[in-house]
């Protein structure tokens, strides 16, 4: 990481009534890095990036984007930092009133008030990067397999060029083969667009794939980080128990008869 | 005390939940005066609720009138030359009460139930959030539109009620008691106010509030899945039906005090 970071977090902290879900958590990220937040269900992975994008208001804690506080924007604010932001959501989130190519310009029209032709020019070409047909374009998302949503919610994330990109689970619930083609697109269209990202999985080879460094977070703390390369040689027990799916370990599974 | 603690229970888990309904509430009308408006949504919405509503408000309200005829007839039977006043109770009562009621009620059944599912299904799938990733405010694109739309449907869909709630107790009058039917009508007319038609457009227009504003809450704040969907949509009628008739009254009182 070289100069000023992108995104910085410090002492995040969020609870829901008596649980805490964020713990005084800290995280940067540089300029143009992929960020992979690994964790397992329950530690805080998706509160983290509802913080960071702003959909989630934290408790207490700072978070800057370009140096500049985000924490208790004003709406009006809040929806101009959003122009910088795009996001895929874990089961992709496409508007099902809309047909494929709306979607993809919505952000386009509503929120940069391209007009409605050139917006559609930018969807198509943008379905084009993502490896989906023009004839897509006029589909409803309802008739689109996991797979093909997952690739019209990625180019509707990107199709507003934004500097920093969210990506949540953009892996599951697909097959092997499809995984691996979204970790391919997303590498391909982040370093096309020079955009920061953040991402967070719990499939280590969409981590190991996609990402610059990887952070892993527990009990709403950042417990490692280091580049994806050195995290075999962690010589942390609870990544190792993570990154080899161990059911025995330090991280105890918060069973509980209900 | 474990009784005084349930009490206070209920007592602060209704006073929360009017207070983020009232705030829900100032926050859409809010938004309703400021731009954006999306005139193209006002107008579907339009269609949704007042277009689409016709059949079934037409159909109620062609019974209601013509059986308000006939339990008016075997009332005033009992009423020396009471009889004459059928046609004056049957054009006031649809115009002030039975219209805006009757209308009100069918449309949270169809309009209410539809909005709160609709805004749920978008809530729980994260297309909300979505919308807000894309600049959009979700109150403007979503919220803004129905209540809108609602303030202004539910009263042109009254004053086709009153029409055929009268023109019902006409048929029932005429052919049925053998009424004259030019009587009839010239009894209708001469009697009829406009503040009697106007009294009843207000309550309606109010009503339309109140079932859009039902519908887009419940659905806003629902979680949990379709369960979650189910119970919004639930909600979103009962409460929509209890508020029209309770308000009812209440605007009842203000307007006929005089």
């Amino acid at each position: 990481m070289t100069g000023a970071p992108k995104i910085s977090v410090r002492g995040l902290r969020k609870s829901f009534g008596s649980k805490v879900v964020l713990d005084g958590l800290d995280l940067d990220v540089g300029i143009g890095e992929s960020v992979v937040v690994i964790g397992g269900s329950g530690t805080g992975k998706s509160v983290m990036v509802k913080c960071i994008i702003g959909l989630m208001e934290p408790d207490a804690g700072s978070i800057k984007i370009d140096g500049q506080e985000v924490t208790g924007l004003k709406r009006g604010e809040r929806e101009r930092l959003m122009r910088k932001f795009g996001m895929l959501f874990q089961g992709a989130a496409l508007f099902d009133s809309l047909r494929v190519w709306q979607n993809v310009a919505f952000g386009l029209i509503q929120g940069h008030g391209i007009g409605r032709d050139e917006a559609k020019a930018t969807a198509i070409k943008t379905l084009g990067a993502v490896g989906l047909d023009p004839e897509v374009a006029e589909l409803w998302p309802a008739e689109l397999s996991g797979g093909m949503q997952k690739r019209v919610g990625l180019a509707r994330a990107i199709a507003a060029k934004p500097e920093i990109i969210v990506f949540d689970e953009p892996t599951t619930g697909l097959d092997p083969i499809m995984g691996d083609v979204i970790n391919d697109l997303i590498i391909k269209c982040v370093r096309d667009l020079g955009a920061t990202a953040v991402s967070i999985t719990h499939d280590m080879a969409s981590a190991h794939k996609i990402a610059d460094r990887i952070a892993m977070i527990y009990k709403g703390k950042i417990i490692w980080q280091g580049s994806s390369k050195t995290i075999d040689q962690s010589g942390n027990p609870y990544v190792d128990q993570f990154i080899h799916g161990r059911g025995e370990g330090p991280i105890k599974m918060e069973v509980r008869a209900l | 005390m474990a009784f005084v603690a349930r009490v206070g229970r209920v007592v602060l888990a209704f006073l929360s939940a009017t207070g983020r309904l009232a705030l829900f509430t100032l926050n859409a009308v809010s938004h309703c005066f400021r731009p954006p408006i999306y005139v193209n949504l006002i107008l579907r919405q339009f269609v949704d609720i007042g277009y689409y509503s016709l059949p079934v408000v037409g159909l109620t309200a062609i019974f209601i009138g013509m059986v308000l005829a006939l339990q008016l007839h075997t009332g005033f039977n009992r009423i020396t030359g009471g009889e004459s006043a059928i046609a004056q109770v049957v054009v006031l009562g649809m115009t002030r009460e039975l219209g805006p009621v009757i209308a009100g009620l069918m449309v949270a059944g169809r309009i209410g139930a539809a909005i709160a599912a609709e805004v749920g299904t978008m809530r729980v799938t994260d297309q909300i959030d979505a919308l807000s990733t894309l600049s959009t405010n979700p109150y403007k694109y979503l919220v803004v539109p129905r209540l809108l739309a609602g303030v202004v449907a539910l009263p042109a869909l009254v004053l086709v009620a009153d029409c055929i709630g009268v023109f019902g107790g006409f048929l029932v009058a005429t052919y049925k008691f053998g009424f004259n039917p030019a009587a009839y009508l010239q009894n209708t007319a001469d009697f009829l106010r406009t503040d009697d038609v106007v009294s009843g457009l207000i309550k309606s227009a109010v009503f339309g509030f109140l079932i859009s504003l039902m519908g887009c809450y419940t659905g806003y704040h629902s979680k949990g899945g379709a369960q979650g969907v189910g119970a919004a949509t639930t909600y979103a009628v009962v409460s929509a039906s209890v508020l029209i008739l309770m308000f009812d009254y209440i605007l009842s009182a203000l307007l006929f005090s005089s």
